[in-house]
């Protein structure tokens, strides 16, 4: 199959699969109507809701190519640290290195990965940002806190641009054999985190007992960790026909990914809980934030990025 | 400068659908909610069209686009924001944005040299079928205290027009966004927070009304621990 038509196929074969889950969903919420909302039918079609909404979004930057998808990360990236600066606790001292890394740093990240320059947007913000930030925070001479202030910037911008980048520089990999289909990678990594999260939900809910964070996730088990994680990582292995893996690589990529995701999701269920708040934002009414959506992806991304680029590329 | 009369602002806000208008009024929404992402949060009361007034915490320019924004486009149309005129008449295009897009009540905030009585204006308005946005602080609050003390104009408006619903309103975060003698707006999420409307009761003085509105509008405000 030549590229574009592994990307219909993948496409028409998720499509077809959401049309399954919404109409399982109706069917639902129809025959549990009488006996009063019901919550986990509504978190169930909600859900479905904000996958259709994730995967026309990523199909309509599909078809336009590298732009199209710059243009979606780049807005994911840019509510992202909107969502994650809101909950820092920064001062009117800090207002200049926040509007530099809004409106210089992130822009320029993207730029980078777009001429495809990998020695300088690898670095860019673990190094010039690190260092550039903390000097435009220091000239304006407020002390208080600064440490705090200055870490929690830094870690907004690693978090929200710096590994939200390295989902689209996955497009920059030069893999022999695979030229032109890189957009398939992307496809991969988003397809395996989603299902890893929507698998250990549904495994939860069927076999969970036993909880495996209680004080960070308290609606994780163990059951539906490693039920989620071994499914996600079977289909992650079914899916290799659109990588350049083999069956056997593609399985273990996954459960890579998948383990990065997890881990990553009680990470920033860590940093909601500290900060007081179940959701980082409302993006789309009652389905949380950018940052609820992508927090496995943030994590999996940068370490996807170079497990495929050191043993696969030239 | 002497604020437009009623009349012309009626005439006005019923042409109000000039495609021109139209179009700067989405403009100044859409960039509301690109910067700040900015949620209605209709707490305690729900939106009605009925003439209200809403008061609200004021730290910036831009509050009352915030409440403008998350308004539902119908009542939107209805809510005028009662603003100084010295601020929205110096050059053509803030009269443009004031007058045309905004339709605010203006008023001449400074008693010596004003030929209408403010509280006249809104209640005239508010006959007319407009809601009202009013900052009772009567300025920007630059200060680190969550609320100034009320300007008494609150309590005459709400003596002119008991029936009238007054809403508290508290908008959250929009200092941050652009705090005093910073010229770039940084994007953070910004949530405007209706609260239980209230009237002025049989027999409440002056200072017990302004205490009791001030309270109420306090009382929307999120706790938050850390310094800003």
């Amino acid at each position: 199959m030549t590229a574009t038509e592994q990307t219909l196929a993948l496409f028409g074969g998720i499509a077809a699969l959401l049309i399954v889950a919404s109409a399982i969903g109706f069917v639902l919420e129809r025959r549990y109507a009488a006996a009063g909302p019901n919550a986990v039918i509504e978190n169930l079609n909600s859900r479905i809701k904000s996958w259709w909404v994730m995967v026309i979004a990523i199909g309509v930057a599909f078809a336009f190519g590298k732009a199209g998808v710059i243009a979606l990360f780049g807005f994911a990236s840019f509510t992202a640290l909107r969502e994650f600066v809101t909950l820092l606790s920064t001062r009117r001292g800090d207002h200049l290195a926040l509007a530099i890394a809004f409106f210089f740093i992130l822009p320029a990240q993207y730029y980078l990965i777009w001429i495809e320059w990998y020695g300088l947007y690898s670095i860019f913000i673990p190094v010039y940002a690190f260092l550039l930030l903390p000097i435009i925070a220091a000239m304006r001479g407020d002390t208080k806190a600064f440490m705090p202030r200055v870490a929690e910037v830094q870690w907004a911008l690693m978090i929200c641009v710096f590994c939200v980048s390295h989902v689209l520089a996955l497009l920059t990999l030069d893999i022999p054999g695979y030229a032109g289909r890189q957009l398939l990678l992307i496809a991969f990594l988003v397809l395996v985190v989603q299902s890893s999260d929507v698998l250990q939900y549904v495994w939860g809910k069927l076999l969970g007992r036993r909880k495996i964070a209680p004080l960070l996730s308290p609606s994780k088990t163990v059951e539906g960790f490693v039920g989620g994680v071994l499914s996600a990582t079977l289909i992650g292995a079914a899916l290799w026909w659109i990588t350049p893996f083999s069956p056997w690589q593609a399985a273990a990529m996954a459960l890579i990914i998948n383990l990065m995701g997890f881990f990553g999701g009680l990470v920033m269920s860590a940093i909601k809980r500290d900060r007081g708040v179940k959701d980082w934002g409302q993006l789309i009414e009652g389905h949380g934030g950018m940052l609820d959506r992508l927090d496995s992806v943030i994590f999996a991304a940068p370490v996807f990025f170079h497990v495929t680029r050191y043993w696969w590329t030239v | 400068m002497r604020p437009v009369d009623e009349k012309t602002f009626l005439v006005r806000a019923l042409t109000m659908a000039g495609p021109i208008e139209a179009l700067a009024a989405m403009a100044v929404t859409g960039f509301a909610r690109l910067v700040t992402g900015v949620r209605g949060n209709w707490r305690d009361c729900a939106p009605d069209p009925r003439p209200r007034v809403y008061f609200a915490n004021h730290n910036s320019h831009g509050d009352f686009v915030l409440i403008w924004t998350v308004l539902p486009p119908a009542l939107r149309r209805l809510t005028r924001p009662v603003a100084g005129a010295d601020y929205w008449t110096v050059s053509r295009t803030r009269r443009f944005f004031g007058e045309r897009v905004f339709r605010a009540v203006l008023i001449d905030r400074n008693p010596a040299t004003r030929e209408a009585d403010p509280i006249a204006l809104m209640a005239s308005s508010l006959d007319a079928g407009s809601s009202l946005i009013l900052f009772p602080e009567g300025t920007r609050n630059m200060s680190d205290e969550p609320l100034l003390p009320f300007k008494t104009g609150l309590y005459h408006l709400a003596n002119a027009r008991p029936q009238v619903e007054l809403v508290p309103v508290w908008i959250e975060n929009l200092n941050r966004v652009m705090p005093k003698g910073e010229f770039v707006p940084i994007p953070l999420l910004c949530t405007v927070t209706f609260g239980a409307s209230l009237q002025v009761r049989d027999g409440e003085d002056k200072a017990a009304f302004l205490d009791r509105a001030r309270a109420a509008l306090l009382a929307l405000a999120p706790e938050r621990e850390g310094s800003r």
